[in-house]
């Protein structure tokens, strides 16, 4: 545990030795991240099971002196970073597994590689970061990383676009986290966990701002984790290759934001209204991102979408005090998700296209990649006995506990759209006759299958640490000697378990009524709310809206500066500028080499002062 | 003898000079610059001579002094018109305003 620092460090070396020799190593530059992500999933492991038997081990280096102030830059190892470390370097290393087949042919492999080393090692470093300002620094690369690998494919007009504004939407939250941190800082006088939230703990800072900066960081949150209002990136983000959407906008980057929020749990629970307000904008996520999900077309939109409904849960659980079911949740949705996108890649991979209207039947002819889907279709939709079921039962509980019944509720009819959804996806990709033309489909190379298969072995029962029949084994051991955490298991009514089953099961029904049986007609709501359909399948509008409000006033603001910088500004340098300049045009005029010209002016000079002198007596006063 | 008074010959003098000093400033071919020259010499020459025989106190020295200048104007005149030739056989001209290296 001592030397926990070194599992970020195996994918920065992968990163660099890729830089600089992947040139050379083309297709097998594959295997230098694969070797060196195992080394970090290794490792984390060893550190996972030696945090089991051993307290919290943190270890600090003095980074910078300014004044009283001494910034530290180090690492930590407690319950959350742990298991957070062994999420992400096996989905890392799973996601590398799998980009070797996928990625197969592009041109642009090694840097493919490369990027997915940098953006390991953010994602590392992130998660085991001791204080603020280290958090934010590998935030910010994390964003980084995403930028890169999103706008892969940088000929795509649309990755472009899409790479841009991942960035930009993620700013817009970054500067809520920076200014709360900022706060904080103001308020502690230190960036470490630690200091913090003893501060809290004594009531070093007023409850207002306790609010204040519990607020903010969350802003920083919800631009990360894809929460309305800064949701709108996430969807555009699947511009980016299949097996990055898996490790970056399912498993890693954006929990990253559930990850601070759990991370700084003990400040948010000091303010029921912060914890209110997450809770809010986690179940109104859940529900509205769900709602869009049901009619998209693009199978990876149609996951983005659900990416984004369960961070709001994830969201949901932290804001209802319900740390374990937050964490919980984070741990299966990331096996569970990037299971789908993988094998939603490997649909792609064979099918060549995204379009699930042009998919259909592919059931018996992706004999591996069919059942693996219907797995984390199954977790997902939250059906018993797979992972999925567990958490979310821990999430509805916790909000029905915390006394947020509206909320409850919400989450509730999120999850019937859940497995709704995620059922027309499945029905519509694999049941049926082909739609479209299909040409020569066939199962992808196990190298890509087996990484599905690992995950599809977790989606099912990674669950089971975690359930109130077998023991809450994780809950118990994340809560561990940290009273501010809450209670590592949240007893509530038995109903919610049924009703949570019955909802999910209702949503499978429905969608074998409309997808699988065909016995409702699908296009039922398209005819009956013609309106309601339009409104769902542009996403409410909302980007339409950002780029009529924001957009708008934003380009309209840069107008006028820029016409202040043309034009004042720029007047005003170019004034100095002619002045000195013309001044010299003269000066160059007067020495113009000519003889007779000097004689004159000298001759000239000295008639004046002639004159001068006549005219006051050969004195000058 | 007495009936010129100094004053015709400073008038003299300065209407030399200025004349030289004219045809200094304005001609455009060097030989007439340098002649120019020579008459604005000489112009100090006519004073020399003047004071020495009508100023306040007469003395042989200004009439000598004359002597060392015509013969120093016959140094410069010779060394001038050498640096002239020089300079015609480099730039094939003897135009003062296109001898204007110092520009700038």
């Amino acid at each position: 545990m001592e030397n926990a620092w070194i599992i970020p460090l195996f994918p920065l070396l992968s990163f660099l030795f890729l830089l600089l020799f992947g040139r050379r190593l083309k297709e097998n530059s594959a295997y230098i991240g694969m070797v060196l992500t195992l080394a970090s999933l290794v490792y984390s492991l060893v550190v996972l099971f030696e945090r089991f038997n051993h307290p919290t081990y943190k270890a600090e280096v003095t980074w910078l002196t300014i004044g009283d102030v001494q910034l530290t830059a180090g690492f930590e190892v407690n319950q959350l970073n742990a298991l957070m470390l062994v999420i992400v370097s096996l989905v890392s290393f799973l996601v590398h597994t799998y980009s070797k087949g996928y990625m197969h042919g592009d041109g642009r492999f090694h840097i493919f590689y490369a990027y997915l080393g940098l953006f390991t090692f953010a994602m590392l470093g992130l998660v085991v970061s001791p204080n603020l300002l280290q958090t934010y620094i590998f935030w910010e690369l994390v964003g980084a990383g995403s930028f890169l690998l999103i706008g892969f494919y940088f000929y795509k007009e649309e990755a472009k676009a899409a790479a841009k504004k991942a960035f930009i939407m993620t700013r817009i939250g970054d500067v809520g986290l920076l200014i709360g941190m900022i706060l904080l800082f103001w308020q502690v006088g230190s960036f470490e966990y630690d200091e913090i939230f003893q501060a809290v703990d004594e009531g070093a800072i007023s409850a207002g701002m306790i609010t204040l900066t519990a607020i903010l960081i969350f802003v920083g949150a919800v631009g990360k984790s894809g929460q309305f209002p800064l949701h709108t990136w996430l969807p555009d983000a699947m511009e980016g290759p299949t097996p990055v959407s898996a490790l970056i906008h399912a498993a890693t980057m954006v929990a990253a934001g559930v990850y601070l929020v759990a991370a700084l749990f003990p400040l948010f629970a000091a303010s029921e209204a912060a914890l209110m307000t997450i809770a809010i904008i986690g179940a109104f996520t859940a529900i509205f991102a769900a709602s869009i999900g049901l009619v998209q077309k693009d199978i990876k939109r149609v996951l983005a979408y659900s990416t984004v409904s369960q961070l709001g849960y994830m969201m949901l659980a932290l804001g209802s005090a319900g740390y374990v079911a937050g964490v919980f949740h984070l741990m299966t949705h990331a096996f569970f998700k990037a299971l789908l996108f993988l094998a939603a890649g490997s649909v792609i991979h064979a099918v060549h296209t995204q379009n699930i209207e042009e998919m259909g039947g592919l059931w018996k002819k992706l004999k591996l990649t069919g059942p693996l889907f219907l797995i984390g279709t199954l977790a997902i939709s939250g059906v018993p006995l797979f992972s999925g079921f567990f958490s979310k039962d821990e999430i509805l509980i916790s909000t029905w506990v915390h006394g947020n019944t509206f909320l409850f509720w919400l989450a509730v009819i999120a999850a019937f759209f859940t497995a709704f959804y995620m059922f027309r996806l499945f029905f519509m990709v694999f049941t049926g006759d082909a739609r479209g033309k299909q040409k020569e489909v066939h199962e992808s190379p196990s190298v890509m299958t087996f990484p599905m298969i690992v995950l599809g072995i977790l989606a099912i029962v990674a669950g089971y640490v975690n359930t109130p029949w077998f023991g809450t084994f994780l809950g118990d051991w994340l809560v561990a000697d940290n009273d501010a955490l809450g209670h590592g298991h949240i007893e509530g009514p038995a109903w919610i378990m049924i009703v949570a089953t019955v909802v999910s099961l209702l949503g499978i029904y429905l969608a074998w009524l409309i997808y699988g049986k065909k016995s409702i007609q699908r296009d039922w709501l398209t005819v009956r709310m013609p309106l309601t359909y339009n409104v769902l399948y542009n996403k409410y509008y909302i980007d339409e809206f950002y780029q009529l409000t924001v957009v708008k006033a934003t380009k309209g603001f840069t107008a006028v500066l820029s016409f202040i910088e043309t034009f004042i500004v720029e007047g005003l340098v170019k004034l100095v500028a002619g002045i000195v300049h013309g001044l010299g045009i003269i000066g160059s005029k007067i020495q113009n080499g000519q003889v007779q010209a000097y004689g004159t002016v000298a001759f000239v000079g000295l008639a004046v002062l002639i004159v001068i002198f006549a005219l006051t007596g050969g004195y000058l006063k | 003898m007495s009936g010129v008074p100094i004053s015709a010959y400073l008038t003299l003098a300065l209407v030399l000079f200025c004349i030289g000093l004219y045809g200094a400033l304005t001609k455009r071919n060097t030989v007439i610059v340098l002649i120019s020259i020579e008459l604005m010499l000489n112009a100090v020459n006519i004073n020399l001579v003047a004071f020495s025989k009508f100023g306040m106190i007469p003395s042989i020295t200004g009439q000598v002094f004359a002597l060392f200048t015509i013969a120093v104007a016959a140094a410069e005149a010779a060394v001038g018109l050498a640096i002239l030739i020089a300079l015609y056989r480099n730039r094939k001209t003897v135009n003062i305003d296109e001898m204007d290296t110092m520009k700038n």
